[in-house]
């Protein structure tokens, strides 16, 4: 079973988002990890890059697939997580602390509102393995 | 077998397609040979190729160089030649395991960090170079060297005209027959890479220091083809000249000429570019017991994990001519690429000396160059070349009207380990009773 | 007295190093003649010159180099030691007869620059493929010049593009739209990039063929280039429907170009030329027999209607009146060459005599065994392996691990477990479309003998599956080595051997 922590907003394309003031840290979700393998390689867009909500930002590569992240908020990139470039694989064992991809300062914190709840993304994917 | 399977008839085994659609009548192609027929069918039309048989000169991109009697035993080997392309490592360690030797030879010869497991040949490395060097910088325009293999170019031209990558040529310069000056003015912050290769067409070398200064410079990237590998033995390496993307024909180690193919594409670059560079790529790898074993690596590259968004579409490499190519480099060795390399150059000096005080002949270009080099004749050089060939049976060189029109007079000359002090006399006596 | 052996150890060949941990400085393995010209001081340079001695290349004997390189080959698994049921990729038999034809010398040691007049029988040979190629695929335009099937695609698209762009001219701009089945290979979309094309998926139907009202919906924005597909598909199975797809391909202003992966099930049988395709690669190196040699070199020509023969790559070898043979590069509406020289001229004359050999009649009878045998182990495994299309298969045909996987054990733990058998494993995970896929292509080169012993390992492995299925999911347990950490590999990729600092 998927770990879906109650205090995270979550995407269809599975990011999650945790919010800090009017700056969303995100990453990719346990069942994500799980499905991609073991990571091998994570791609960051650089600081100060721009996004709109939905883009891709960067990918995730494991041995055999490579997936590209999206942010489900519009906004700038404040910084990006530098441990991942020597160890990819945080992602597989803490996706949601140590794992986190990239820090954004939001262009429209109300967004978030329209993602979906810990319980609504759990459905999802639920349904989704079906 | 048929019965097994519920089936009437060989016929029955193609119901699914639609009748209108069968062959109703045999391929108008002709009845089986037996292998007596065959063999004689072949060797008639092998014996129909004079120019297999005369004395060469013929450099211009394919290259005669002795091969040694066991890389031919080695290839034909059944494991070697008869296996697939190693996807299940755990029983292809042999096919992996040279191409990891491979790899890491063409980064010694090129001085470059990493290396595939080749491409199909040095026209078609030089294209992916192109499309590499675009995506790394993010910009559109390339200058290349219009002392390029002429060839080689037709292939870029073929490769970027839908790529949104826009080719610009810089000119050579007639007296020397370099174009490191034109290039390195070229350069402008708008340029992806500075194309250029050394020996150029020509055979003139190339001051590859000062156009990887220039392109660097700008932020533009210096990718360095070459077509005679040999070269490599004795000029200083590409990559400690400072080029980022090194690219050149792998014919020359134990290939045969074979009419133009299969050749072999040697592709190299820098390590920071390694998750760019096309091809495959095999890395060393351990099993849960500690052993070292060899696997096709970073393949998320590839077309058939990213697709449209993959770094190439290819998909073959040139496996058993790569394997060839090791198995020569491996013969040869240290000492012997060195040496062979020295005779090429002493014998083309000898040459081209003698040639040059020919009474009615020039070389027209001051360059320094390997083993190739132009030589401006008394008359056309297409019909010169042609009696050369007829009355002495020595194929003096190319001429270079067949690629520029406005050099009727100019062929070029390639000398390599295998032309003796006769043949190069000859030569030498052919040219000046022409 | 004793013999003072107190240890028995391995032979080295079974861990056979790298040749450069192997070298040792003074060795060598050849001999040049002496130099015959006085030597002179060259006038290249001192900066252009290499100052390195070429440090770190080998220096071994010719013993050590013929050791090192056997012993490695015996690591290696190839057809001439067994079947590769490798769906895709026609891992047919390697004729001896085709190496000894490539070796001739008037072929292996003439210039690729060498003058018409002294190359004829090299042409005529190229001709003659040309010609037996069109009757083949029905399709008359073709040039041999690819030098491997993702490199014919790539040719073919670009023919495509440059047909639209000649017909259409500004016009055309609206035309990028490549459309390419869910089945499709990956070379498929991106040869399609490289030609400035963009690409939309088109669904297959439950039965596993290509929706045709999918293909109408998408044909209907007027944006349609084109349409990629494999026949028989990537599944093994006939598009029944192919004339009716090309009509509304075409129909709709855009024309079809047909991976010719899968000929073998074609071959003597049926033309895509007949079928309304009109652009086609081959692969020499699966449908004609040239060796896979590890991974290379291949060979992918590519033919055309008469209509696109115009955009080929040059030089066109053309036959005149007199029998002899000439290039024309006079084509100005080639796409331009694809590679310098001729194309993989070895591969030519490899796969001309695999023609010659088996005649007009043995064409066909290759096909037919071909499909033959992959049908008779279709059968021989349906009762153990869920087989998710029902339609006949060809020449391939494809199995899901669904049955399997219930019990934890995957399509990858099947295969490695096949290497423990002695069979090299099928074609896994593709096609993408199928969970777990296992794509089974015999060929023709196969007895029955063999089949039955495959069929058997494979029912043997899905008991294991049930009663044992340790023994599946550690496979394989009798190779050199085990299943490699690939993650490792991938996160910190060693790509060349170094000395050691």
């Amino acid at each position: 079973m998927a770990n879906v922590p109650e205090d995270l907003h979550y995407s269809k394309d599975h990011e999650w988002v945790r919010v800090d003031g009017d700056q969303a840290i995100i990453g990719i979700t346990d069942y994500a990890q799980n499905s991609l393998g073991d990571v091998v390689y994570v791609e960051l867009p650089k600081a100060g890059e721009e996004f709109a909500a939905n883009e891709a930002f960067g990918s995730v590569e494991s041995v055999k697939a490579v997936s590209e992240v999206f942010t489900p908020v519009a906004g700038a990139i404040v910084n990006i997580n530098e441990a991942l470039a020597d160890e990819p694989e945080i992602v597989n064992s803490d996706p949601y602390g140590n794992g986190w991809m990239i820090r954004v300062k939001m262009s429209n914190p109300g967004e978030v509102d329209s993602l979906l709840t810990a319980a609504e993304y759990e459905d999802f994917t639920k349904a989704e393995s079906e | 077998m048929l019965e097994s399977i519920g089936l009437a008839s060989a016929e029955e085994l193609f119901d699914s397609i639609p009748s209108d659609l069968l062959l109703k009548r045999p391929l108008n192609t002709p009845a089986a040979l037996s292998e007596i027929e065959l063999l004689n069918r072949f060797e008639q039309m092998g014996a129909r190729n004079a120019g297999a048989r005369r004395t060469s000169f013929l450099g211009g991109g394919a290259y005669s160089h002795y091969i040694p009697t066991i890389v031919d035993h080695i290839l034909s080997r059944s494991e070697f030649f008869t296996a697939y392309t190693p996807y299940q490592p755990e029983i292809s360690q042999g096919t992996l395991q040279t191409i990891f030797e491979f790899q890491t030879l063409v980064c010694q010869l090129t001085g470059m960090e990493v290396a595939n497991a080749s491409m199909y040949d040095g026209s078609t490395a030089l294209a992916e170079a192109v499309l590499m060097a675009e995506r790394v910088t993010k910009r559109s325009k390339v200058i290349a060297s219009s002392a390029g293999h002429p060839q080689y170019l037709e292939v870029v031209r073929t490769y970027v005209q839908h790529a949104g990558i826009h080719l610009e040529l810089a000119q050579f310069d007639e007296k020397t027959g370099q174009s490191s000056k034109s290039l390195a003015d070229a350069v402008d912050d708008q340029t992806a890479a500075l194309v250029v290769q050394s020996p150029n067409f020509f055979g003139c070398i190339e001051d590859l220091a000062a156009l990887a200064d220039a392109a660097h410079a700008k932020g533009a990237l210096l990718v360095v083809a070459i077509t005679e590998a040999m070269s490599l033995g004795l000029l200083k390496s590409p990559g400690a000249c400072g080029a980022d993307i090194v690219l050149a024909e792998g014919q020359s180690f134990g290939v045969p000429l074979s009419f133009g193919g299969p050749y072999v594409g040697l592709f190299a670059t820098r390590e920071k570019y390694a998750r760019q560079i096309p091809g495959r790529l095999v890395g060393e790898a351990y099993d849960k017991n500690g052993r070292r074993g060899f696997v096709l690596t970073l393949a998320t590259r590839e077309q058939h994990i990213r697709r449209e968004k993959a770094t190439s579409n290819i998909c073959t490499n040139e496996g058993l001519i790569a394997l060839a190519a090791t198995v020569y480099l491996e013969t040869m060795g240290r000492r012997g690429i060195q040496e062979v390399a020295h005779q090429c150059a002493q014998k083309a000096a000898y040459a081209r000396k003698a040639i040059g005080s020919l009474n009615g002949y020039s070389l027209p270009f001051s360059a320094a160059s390997f083993n190739e080099f132009v030589v401006r004749g008394p008359g056309n050089a297409a019909e010169l070349l042609a009696r050369v060939a007829k009355e002495k049976q020595i194929d003096a060189g190319i001429a270079l009207s067949r690629f520029m029109s406005d050099r009727p007079n100019d062929f070029l000359v390639c000398v390599t380990e295998i032309n003796s002090r006769e043949q190069i006399d000859a030569l030498v006596e052919g040219l000046k009773t022409a | 007295m004793t013999s003072g052996i107190t240890k028995v150890t391995t032979h080295v060949s079974p861990n056979e190093q790298l040749i450069f941990e192997r070298s040792q400085t003074g060795r060598i393995g050849y001999r040049l003649p002496a130099l015959d010209v006085d030597e002179v001081a060259l006038d290249i340079p001192a900066e252009f010159r290499r100052d390195d001695d070429l440090e770190g290349m080998p220096e071994v004997s010719e013993v050590d180099v013929i050791r090192h390189f056997v012993r490695m080959s015996t690591w290696n698994y190839s057809i001439d030691l067994g079947m590769y049921p490798l769906g895709s990729c026609t891992m047919k038999y390697n004729s001896r007869l085709n190496e000894r034809v490539a070796r001739i010398a008037g072929f292996a040691n003439l210039h690729p620059l060498t003058n018409e007049e002294d190359a004829q029988g090299a042409l005529e040979v190229i001709y003659e493929l040309q010609q037996h190629l069109a009757e083949i695929t029905g399709l008359p335009g073709i040039s041999l010049q690819p030098a491997a099937g993702a490199h014919g695609e790539m040719t073919g698209i670009m023919i495509i593009r440059a047909f639209l762009d000649n017909r259409d001219g500004a016009a055309a701009s609206h035309r990028r739209t490549m459309l390419i089945p869910d089945s499709a290979h990956g070379t498929n979309p991106a040869s399609a990039h490289l030609s400035g094309f963009s690409v939309k998926t088109i669904k297959s139907t439950a039965e596993g063929v290509t929706d045709l009202e999918h293909l109408r919906e998408l044909c209907s924005h007027g944006d349609v280039a084109g349409l990629m597909l494999t026949n028989p598909n990537t599944l093994g199975l006939f598009e029944r429907n192919i004339k009716q797809i090309c009509d509304i391909v075409h129909e709709a202003g855009g024309l079809v170009y047909m991976d010719g992966a899968n000929m073998n099930a074609l071959v003597g049988v049926a033309r895509p030329g007949d079928m309304g395709v009109d652009v086609i690669h081959l692969n020499l190196h699966k449908t004609f027999s040239t060796p896979h040699g590890g991974g290379g070199p291949g060979s992918g020509p590519c033919c055309c209607t008469k209509e696109l023969e115009q955009f080929l790559p040059v030089p066109r070898i053309v036959k005149s009146a007199e029998s002899t043979f000439t290039l024309d590069y006079n084509q100005p509406r080639s796409i331009g060459r694809v590679k310098a020289f001729f194309g993989n001229y070895g591969m030519m004359l490899r796969a001309l005599s695999y023609t010659l050999t088996h005649g007009n009649d043995g064409l066909r009878e290759a096909t037919e065994a071909a499909v033959l045998n992959a049908r008779y182990v279709a059968a021989g495994l349906v009762e153990n392996y869920e087989k998710p299309f029902s339609g006949p298969p060809m020449h391939e045909v494809v199995f899901t691990d669904k049955r399997q996987s219930r019990k934890g054990v995957h399509t990858l733990d099947i295969a490695k477990r096949l290497i423990d058998y002695g069979f090299h494993p099928m074609t896994i995970y593709f096609p993408l479309i199928v969970q777990g896929a296992m794509l089974i292509e015999p060929t023709e080169s196969v007895g029955r003998q063999e089949l039955d012993q495959f069929i058997a390992a494979m029912n043997s492995i899905a008991s294991e599956a049930l009663e044992n299925p340790e023994l599946v999911l550690n496979a394989p347990h009798d190779t050199r080595i085990g299943r490699l950490d690939e993650a490792a590999a991938a996160r910190k990729p060693v790509l060349r051997w170094k000395p050691r600092e």
